[in-house]
Formats: structure tokens, sequence, C-alpha cells
């Protein structure tokens, strides 16, 4: 008895598996929860981008139909 | 003399100097220290310490009575233009980083022949540690210094300038403080000193100030960029 | 271009990880000491590795980035340093479950390793309190750098100072020890590890790839003289 006993790893007994599980399902989902919570933030970042490109080419359309119209006004006045 | 020399004793002249005749610092850093003293007999509730309470109360007192130095290491030349100066003169400019790393180790040695006394008085039964404890704090001393000044210099150009220093050397200074109070544990026992791991310890402690004398030599020329 | 070969290392990322974790579960044997607890083995230690290998391409990064004053280095270094911060937080958890589920304290403090990992992390931390306190970008880019310069050269020295602290009483040992992983063990061990490192450099590119777009639209807004976008961003690095 005493032998068996002697021949016991010692260190950290194994836990039952299912408690186990819980602490290595909870490892991962960790790892999962942060990876998944970077990847939004840069979600928000490029919605952010998306949002002021569409901004910047509404302006710059309106300033070439501006600049457009500018044009046929001086063609008028220039030809009249 | 090379310039840079002369550079080096002129900086470090003045501010010993300066720091003589204001009395800015030092006073204000030793009785921080002892003041701690008292606050750590009363949160400890202890009259006597060894081992490594002893150890930690007064390197940790003597760490934050530091980071009060460190903070206004630079102050002057920032708001005198002493930066500007250094970066026209034609010298080697890590001969400012020096002459504050060695104004500073002064100001470290000093507070400490102040307060280790007291800190004696206040908590141990005998002196006997006094002598080899000296060894460990030049050693670590040295280290502070190097590391002081580096972040030191860059946090007085930022706007929390009080707030970053202590914030970013803390973590720095950890494996020094491994080292500093792992050698003066055994020094600080009940019995009498004890050396254990001593030399280790000493060996630890010269290489970090190594690292970061050759780091803050190094590096210096790039802080002083406009 | 950041963004250039973004998709087939991400591709090669999700394989990768795919066959970890297959390896993991179904192909590794269950340890002898620790039973199904060592499992998490596989997911800390690739994640600490790589981590610090991103705190050393940090400061790689931020020799360049001195020596050359190319802006370009600073973002690498700084995306680096910032990815591997995060690794870290998955470091920390990750072990204070495993010391957990190993002995029963979501902390031990005589783990040399999580405990240097632990101090290596704060230092790196401040980085961003530091970094963002300092208001003049080109300086800020500076003393950046020289940060991670010098608190790269912290890191092997924390890690002795650490050990030598260790108490001499009672090791405890987190791993296997190295000499003594079995075979299969260890092709997982090297999956696991390949797959993190890929996951790291594929979110770097990415955060850079981000930046970058983020760069090129405060570029074409100047050269539009578009009015600037609401509410004024603290002054980051700048990616162009």
């Amino acid at each position: 008895m005493l032998a068996l006993l002697s021949s016991l790893p010692i260190g950290a007994p194994a836990l039952p598996l299912d408690e186990a599980g819980k602490y290595v399902a909870g490892a991962y989902v960790v790892f999962l929860v942060l990876l998944v919570v970077y990847v939004a933030i840069m979600a928000a970042k490029v919605q952010r981008i998306e949002r002021e490109l569409r901004e910047l080419a509404g302006f710059a359309e309106a300033r070439s139909e501006e600049k457009a119209e500018h044009e046929a006004e001086v063609a008028e006045v220039g030809g009249g | 003399m090379t310039p840079s020399l002369v550079a080096f004793r002129a900086i470090l002249g003045k501010d010993l100097r300066t720091e003589l005749r204001t009395l800015q610092s030092l006073p204000a850093m030793a009785l921080f220290a002892v003041t701690t003293f008292v606050i750590f007999r009363f949160g400890l509730d202890r009259t006597a310490l060894s081992g490594s309470l002893a150890s930690g109360v007064l390197w940790a007192t003597l760490l934050f009575a530091a980071i009060l130095g460190v903070n206004r290491l630079f102050v002057a030349e920032r708001e005198e233009g002493g930066f500007d100066a250094i970066r026209l003169a034609p010298i080697d400019r890590t001969a400012l980083f020096a002459a504050k790393a060695a104004a500073l180790l002064v100001y470290l040695l000093v507070l400490e022949a102040i307060v280790v006394p007291v800190f004696a008085v206040f908590f141990l039964d005998s002196a006997a540690a006094l002598p080899p404890l000296a060894l460990v704090l030049l050693l670590a001393d040295l280290g502070l210094a190097a590391t002081g000044t580096l972040i030191s210099s860059m946090a007085v150009h930022s706007r929390a300038r009080d707030l970053l220093t202590p914030l970013v050397l803390l973590p720095l200074v950890v494996p020094l403080m491994i080292a500093a109070t792992g050698a003066s544990e055994p020094l600080l026992d009940l019995g009498g000193p004890s050396y254990e791991r001593f030399g280790t310890w000493l060996a630890v402690l010269g290489l970090y100030d190594l690292i970061f004398l050759l780091v803050g030599y190094a590096v210096f020329d790039f802080l002083l960029e406009d | 271009m950041y963004g250039k070969g973004l998709r087939t290392l991400s591709i090669a990322t999700v394989a990768t990880l795919a066959l970890a974790l297959s390896l993991t579960f179904f192909y590794a044997p269950l340890d002898a000491d620790q039973g199904f607890i060592q499992k998490i083995f596989y997911l800390h230690v690739p994640l600490a590795i790589v981590a610090l290998l991103g705190f050393v391409a940090g400061g790689v990064f931020a020799v360049l980035h001195l020596r050359g004053g190319d802006s370009r280095w600073d973002a690498y270094s700084y995306v680096s340093i910032h990815m591997s911060v995060i690794f870290g937080v998955a470091v920390l958890v990750t072990g204070s479950i495993w010391a957990k589920a190993s002995w029963g304290h979501w902390w031990v403090w005589d783990e040399p390793t999580l405990v240097s990992f632990l101090i290596v992390f704060l230092m790196y931390a401040t980085y961003y309190p530091f970094r963002y306190a300092i208001e003049d970008r080109e300086r800020q880019a500076r003393y950046a750098s020289v940060f991670a310069v010098t608190a790269g050269a912290f890191v092997p020295l924390n890690f002795i100072a650490v050990r030598m602290a260790e108490s001499l009483v009672h090791p405890r040992t987190f791993a296997t020890a190295n000499g003594g992983l079995p075979g299969e063990m260890m092709l997982t061990f090297l999956v696991s590890l390949a797959a993190m490192g890929l996951l790291w450099t594929t979110l770097v590119k990415f955060e850079l790839t981000a930046k970058s777009a983020s760069g090129q639209l405060k570029r074409l807004r100047r050269a539009l003289d578009a009015p600037a976008p609401g509410g004024a961003s603290r002054v980051a690095p700048e990616v162009s």
C-alpha cells in the first residue's frame, strides 16, 4: 500500500473531468472573447472610416459640381 | 580636458551648487522618508523590524523618496532653456545625461546618509548591517540614477509629468528592487547580518546598472533632438 | 500598402488555429500529473511566447525608427506593442485560470514566469499613458521608441531577477519540463505556437491597415480642404 502511495506523482492532483473541463473551457472562452472584442473594436473603426469617406466623396462631388456651374457661367458671360 | 568633460563638470557643479543654495529637493526627500517610516511603524504595528520586513520598509521608502527627486531633475532645464543650450553647444550631448545622473546619484547618497541611520535608530537593534548595506545602497543608487534620469528627461516634456515619472519608473526598477531587497534581507536578520546569495544579488545589481547606463548613453542623443 | 497579403495571412491563421485546436483536443495525450487541465498549456504558453516576441519586435522596430526616422517603423513598433499587451491580458487571465485549476488560487506568487510576465505587462501598459502625455507628434514618436528600447532591455533582466527571487522551498512549475515533452505534445505545442504567431501577425497587419486607411483619409481631407470631422482625437501615431 505504502509502495503504491509513494509512486503517485507529487504535484497537483488531476481534477475530475467535468470540473477540469470547465476551467479549460473557461480559458478558451476568454481567448475567444478577447479576439471577438478586438474585432468588434476594429469594425467600429472601419465603420467610421467608411462614414468619413462617404462624407468626403459627397463634399468632393459638390465641389466639382460647383466648379462646373461656375465655368458654365463664365462661358455664358464671355460668349454673350 | 575635452569640452564634454568640461560641460559635465559644469552642469554637475551647477546642479549641486543650486541644490546646496536653494535646498529644494533634499530636505523634502529626507522628511518624506522619515515620515514614511513613522507611517510604517503604525501601519505594520511594529516597533522593531528585521529581515524581509525591514528590507521591504527601507527600500519602499527610499524608492518613493527617490521619485520625489527624480521628478525635479530636469525642471530647470525645461523652464530655462537648458536643453537648447546643450543642443547648440559643440559637445557630446550625453554629457547632460552623465551630469544629471551623477547629480541624482549624489542626492540619493546624501539622502541615504541621513535617512538610513534614522531607520536603524527607529527599527534596528544593531548597526552591524549598515556597512554591507552601504554597498547595496551604492549599487542600487547607480541603477536608480540611470533609469531615473532617462525617464525624467522624457517626462519633463509631457503634460502630466509628476504622474508619468512614477508610473513608468516603478515597473522599470522592479528588478533592481528585487535584487536590492534580496541582498538586504539576510543582512537585516535578527541574529546579525548574514550573506546568503549576497554576491549573486550584487552581480544582478551590477548587471542592471551596466545595462541601463549603456541604454541611457545610447539613446540620450535621440531625446535631445528638436 | 499595408493590406497586401492580409487575406492570405488570415486564411493561413484560421487554418493553423483550427489544426492546433484539433490537435489539442483530439490528438495530444492526457498529462499524467495534471490531467485535462494541462490542455490550457497549449493556449497559455504560445500566447506568452508570442507576446514576448512581439515586445522584442516592438523594440527592434523602435531602434529602426530612431536610426532612420521613418515614421513607418514607429507605427510598426506601436502596433506590435499594442498587440502584445492585448495578448498579455490573455496570458495573465489564462494563467490565472490554470493556477486556480491546478492549485486552487487565482494567483500564485511562486510561479516565476507568470510573475515576470505580469511585471513586463505592467511595464508595457505604461507605454500608452506615457505616449499620449507627450503632445508634439514627432517627439512623441521618438520618446516612444526610446521607451520601447528601454523596456526591451528590461525584459531579460526582469526574468532573471524574478527567477532568482523564487523561493527555493517550494518550486512550482506550470509547464512540464521542456526536456520532458513527449512527441505528440511537442507537435501540438509547436502547431499552437505557429497559430498564435500567425494570429498576432494577422491582427497587427489588420490594425496597421486600418491605421493607414485613417491616415489616407486625413490626407484626402487635407487635399480637398474639407472641414474636419467633429470630435478631435488625441494625438495618435499617424500612418501615411
